[in-house]
C-alpha cells in the first residue's frame, strides 16, 4: 500500500477493503455497507472503535481502531523514578488495579535483584486474587447486560462494591490503590481485613451461583453466546493470545503454573480449561475461574505467616513513614530514593504475572539511573483485541457485543 | 394592559420554574466513560449508591436524548474530537459534570497525548476533585448541577462549581 | 533448555548470531538485521524448540550514534514453556526491517506500534499504519528526543 498519496484519515477505510473478503455471501444487491461503532459505544467497553463491513447482516471484515485512549504510560514511565510509576500501574487494568500493582513491582525487584518476605508474598497473592474477582465481576456484568441481562450486571457490582470495601480496609482506598512498594507493601493486612475477606467469601460462592444460575438456565443468553466467535486453536496461539481467551481453546497455560510466581506453587488450585474455542466457553473458564479464586484465597488465608512485609535493603525498599519523622538514617534513605530512585545495575528483564485478562508483563532496561531507560508493557488486552477480526468474520452484527463482550477488553490497557 | 402583562409575566415564570423543577429531578446523563471514572460511575449508577433517588438513573448513551454529559476518564487529543461532536449534538440546555483529576486537568498524565483540562474545549459547569472521585462525591456534583437549574441559571450563565475532596 | 537452543541457534546461524547473553535467567540473542525472518521462521517450526507464540515485540532507543534503534522479539514455547529473547539492532540511517508477520499473525499490531512510536518501518507488514495516534500526526512520541509534554500545536483540539 502506498501509504504517501492516501489521505491519512481514509487509511482506515483503505485497511477494511484491503483485508482478505474471502468470505462472500449473496448479496443481491452486490454493495455492502460500513458500520462504525464506537469510539463512544455502550457495548465496546470503553473507546474501542470498530469499523465493519456488512453484507446484509453478516459482517465481511472488521478493523479496531485504537488509542482513544492513548495515555503514554511508556514515556511518562522513562520520566519517573520507579516508585513514582506505582500509581500510573493502577490505571492501567483499572478494572483489578492491585493486581497491576504486584506485577509492576515484581519486574522491579527482578531488576533490582531484591527478595520479599514470605508474609508480603502471601498479601499479595491475595491482592492478585481479590483484584481477579473483581475484573471478572465487572466482566460479568457488563457481558450479561451487552446480551440483555441486566439483572446480572447490579448483582456483580453489589458483589464487587463489597471487594472494594476489602479494598479501603487493606489499602486505604477504594479503587486507585496503589498499594505495593518494591521491595514489599505499603502497609500490613490488619486482622479486621482478614476478617472482612472471610466473610465475604463465605458468602460470595452462593451469590455467584444465583447469578450463574440465571444466565446458564436462560436459553436466550445460551443461544447468543454458544458457538459465537469462533477462534481455532491455532490461530489462537498464533496471535498470542492469554489467559481465559486462551484457556477457553483447549491450551492449558497459565503463567502461575508454567512460570511459577510468589507463593502459588505452595497454593492448590486448578486451571479451568474448555474446548469449544466460542463465547460460551470463555464465559464457564472466568466463572471457573472465579471459584478457583474463591480457593486460592481461603488458602491463602490459612497458611499466611507471620513476620516482615518488607524486605530489609535500606537503600532502596522505603523506609516506614513514621520512622522517618523521628530517625536520621531513615529520613536520609527516604530521601535518597524519594529524590533519586533506587538505581537498579545496569540491564533489561521481563516478568509477568497471570493478570485476570491474561499474560501481563513488563519489559524493563535499566541504564543505572533513578529511571527507568525504557518500559514496555505487555498488556493482554491489546493482544486479545487483535483476534477481533477473526472471530467477527461472517458472524452477524448483532453477535459483535457478545464476541467484544467475551474478549473483556479494557482500553486502559490496551492503548496504554 | 400593566396588569395584563405582569399576569403574564408571573404566568411564564411559574411556566418556567416547573418546568425548572422537572428538569431538575429527570436529568438524564450521557456517560461519557472513558476509562477509569468510568467504573467508579458504574458504582454510581448501581445498587449501593443508588442515583435513581435523584432521577438520574436512565443512563442515556444517544446524545439526543440527555441532558446532563459526564465525562469520566482521561480525554486525549484523538478523543477530544469525538466528546466535542457528542456535545454539539445535545440539544441545549446542557450541562456538563467534569468527573476526576484527568478531565479537569489532565491530572496525573503530562504527557503529549493528554489534553490538559476539557475545559480548553467544552464548557464546564462542575469540577468532581479524585482519582476516582468517590460516588457520594459525583451524586453531590449532580445535585450542584439540580441547585443551579433550581435557581434558575441557564447553561449560559456558568459559575463554575468546584467539589473537593474529603477524607 | 538453554543449552538446546543455544546449541541450536549457533549451529544453524552462526555467523548470523552477533552475541548470546543471559541475565537474570534470562536468554537474550542478539541477531543481525537481515536474518531476523530466517531465525524465527525456524525457531517457530522446530519441532523440538517450537518457540508458537510471540508474546511481545518492542522497539527502543538507545540514542546513541550507531544502531540508535533496537526491536526486540520475546517469544514463548508453550511446548517447553520457556522464554527467549530476540534482538535487533538498527540504525537511524535505515530505519527498516523485515516483518515477521508471515511466522506470527499477532506481530501485526505490535509492529505497528513500534511504527508509530518509533518510525521503524517493517517491510513486508501488511497494514502499516499508526496503531495509537492520529494518523496525520507526524512525529514519533517515544523517540528520546520528543518531548514528554509534546511538541505544542502538532495535535489539534476541536474549536470551542
Ligand atoms: S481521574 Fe484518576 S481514576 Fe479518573 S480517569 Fe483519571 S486517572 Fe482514572
Amino acid at each position: 500500500m502506498d501509504t504517501t498519496t492516501v489521505d491519512p484519515k481514509k487509511r482506515i477505510f483503505r485497511a477494511l477493503e484491503d483485508q482478505d473478503t474471502s468470505v462472500t455471501f449473496d448479496d443481491p444487491l452486490e454493495n455492502d455497507m460500513i458500520l462504525n461503532m464506537g469510539p463512544q459505544h455502550p457495548a465496546t467497553h470503553g473507546v474501542l472503535r470498530l469499523l465493519v463491513r456488512l453484507d446484509g447482516e453478516t459482517i465481511v471484515s472488521a478493523v479496531p481502531d485504537l488509542g482513544y485512549l492513548h495515555r503514554g504510560y511508556e514515556k511518562i514511565a522513562e520520566n519517573t523514578t520507579y516508585h513514582e510509576f506505582i500509581p500510573h500501574t493502577d490505571r492501567l487494568d483499572y478494572l483489578s488495579p492491585l493486581a497491576n500493582n504486584v506485577a509492576y513491582v515484581l519486574a522491579v525487584e527482578k531488576l533490582a535483584g531484591i527478595e520479599v518476605p514470605r508474609r508480603a508474598q502471601f498479601i499479595r497473592v491475595i491482592c492478585c486474587e481479590l483484584a481477579r474477582l473483581a475484573s471478572h465481576l465487572v466482566w460479568l456484568g457488563t457481558m450479561a447486560m451487552d446480551v440483555g441481562a441486566v439483572t446480572v450486571l447490579l448483582w456483580g457490582f453489589r458483589e464487587r462494591e463489597k471487594i472494594q470495601d476489602i479494598w479501603d480496609l487493606l489499602t486505604g482506598v477504594r479503587f486507585t490503590t496503589s498499594f505495593t512498594r518494591i521491595g514489599g507493601l505499603a502497609q500490613d493486612m490488619s486482622d479486621e481485613t482478614t476478617a472482612a475477606i472471610r466473610a465475604f467469601l463465605d458468602q460470595f460462592s452462593e451469590n455467584l451461583h444465583e447469578s450463574e444460575k440465571l444466565l446458564i438456565k436462560n436459553k436466550i443468553f445460551i443461544d447468543r453466546c454458544e458457538g459465537i466467535g469462533y477462534i481455532s486453536p491455532a490461530d489462537a496461539i498464533n496471535i498470542g493470545l492469554t489467559g481465559p481467551m486462551l484457556r477457553a481453546c483447549g491450551v492449558e497455560h497459565d503463567l502461575r503454573r508454567d512460570e511459577p510466581y510468589l507463593s502459588y506453587p505452595e497454593l492448590d488450585f486448578d486451571i479451568p480449561v474448555y474446548h469449544d474455542c466460542d463465547t460460551l466457553a470463555r464465559f464457564y473458564v472466568r466463572m471457573q475461574e472465579m471459584k478457583e479464586s474463591v480457593k486460592i484465597l481461603y488458602q491463602a488465608l490459612d497458611k499466611i505467616p507471620n513476620g516482615q512485609i518488607n524486605a530489609s535493603d535500606p537503600k532502596r525498599v522505603l523506609p516506614k513513614k513514621e520512622r522517618t519523622y523521628s530517625k536520621m538514617e531513615e529520613l536520609i534513605h527516604d530521601f535518597m530514593i524519594v529524590n533519586f530512585g533506587i538505581n537498579p545495575p545496569i540491564g533489561e528483564i521481563y516478568q509477568a504475572i497471570e493478570g485476570s485478562k491474561g499474560e501481563l508483563g513488563f519489559y524493563l532496561v535499566s541504564h543505572g539511573e533513578g529511571y527507568p531507560w525504557r518500559l514496555k508493557i505487555r498488556s493482554p488486552s491489546f493482544v486479545n483485541l487483535q483476534s477481533l477480526p477473526v472471530m467477527l468474520k461472517g458472524q452477524m452484527i448483532s453477535d459483535v457485543v457478545a464476541i467484544i463482550g467475551s474478549v473483556d477488553p479494557v482500553m486502559g490497557e490496551a492503548d496504554k | 394592559m400593566g396588569m395584563n402583562s405582569a399576569t403574564e409575566g408571573f404566568l411564564t415564570t411559574r411556566l418556567d420554574d416547573i418546568a425548572g423543577w422537572a428538569r431538575k429531578n429527570s436529568l438524564w446523563p450521557m456517560p461519557m466513560g472513558i476509562s477509569c471514572c468510568a467504573i467508579e460511575m458504574m458504582s454510581f449508577a448501581g445498587p449501593r449508591y443508588d442515583v435513581a433517588r435523584f432521577g438520574s438513573e436512565a443512563f442515556r448513551f444517544s446524545p439526543r436524548q440527555s441532558d446532563l454529559m459526564i465525562v469520566a476518564g482521561t480525554v486525549t487529543y484523538k478523543m477530544s474530537h469525538v466528546v466535542r461532536k457528542i456535545y454539539d449534538q445535545m440539544p441545549d440546555p446542557k450541562w456538563v459534570i467534569a468527573m476526576g483529576a484527568c478531565t479537569s486537568t489532565g491530572g496525573m498524565y503530562r504527557s503529549y497525548s493528554v489534553v490538559q483540562g476539557i475545559d480548553l474545549f467544552v464548557p464546564v459547569d462542575v469540577y468532581v476533585a479524585g482519582c476516582p472521585p468517590r460516588p457520594d462525591n459525583l451524586l453531590k456534583g449532580l445535585m450542584e448541577i439540580q441547585k443551579k437549574i433550581e435557581r434558575g441559571e441557564k447553561p449560559g450563565q456558568r459559575e463554575k462549581i468546584y467539589i473537593e475532596e474529603h477524607a | 533448555m538453554k543449552d538446546t537452543v543455544v546449541e541450536k541457534l549457533t549451529a544453524r546461524f552462526s555467523e548470523s548470531i552477533e552475541f548470546i547473553n543471559e541475565y537474570r535467567g534470562e536468554l537474550t540473542v542478539v541477531l543481525k538485521k537481515k536474518a531476523i525472518v530466517d531465525v524465527c521462521r525456524f525457531l517457530h517450526d522446530d519441532d523440538e524448540l517450537h518457540f508458537d507464540s510471540l508474546r511481545d515485540l518492542l522497539g527502543a532507543d538507545y540514542y546513541r550514534p550507531d544502531d540508535r534503534y533496537e526491536v526486540v522479539y520475546n517469544l514463548f514455547s508453550l511446548k517447553n514453556k520457556f522464554r527467549l529473547r530476540l534482538k535487533v539492532r538498527i540504525d537511524e540511517s535505515d530505519l527498516h526491517v523485515l516483518s515477521v508477520t508471515s511466522v506470527w499473525s499477532g506481530a501485526n499490531w505490535q509492529e505497528r506500534e513500534a511504527y508509530d512510536m518509533f518510525g521503524i518501518v517493517f517491510d513486508d507488514h501488511p497494514d502499516l499504519r499508526r496503531m495509537y495516534m492520529p494518523e496525520e500526526f507526524e512525529h514519533h512520541p517515544l523517540r528520546k528526543d520528543f518531548p514528554l509534554m509534546g511538541i505544542p500545536g502538532s495535535l489539534a483540539l476541536p474549536r470551542k
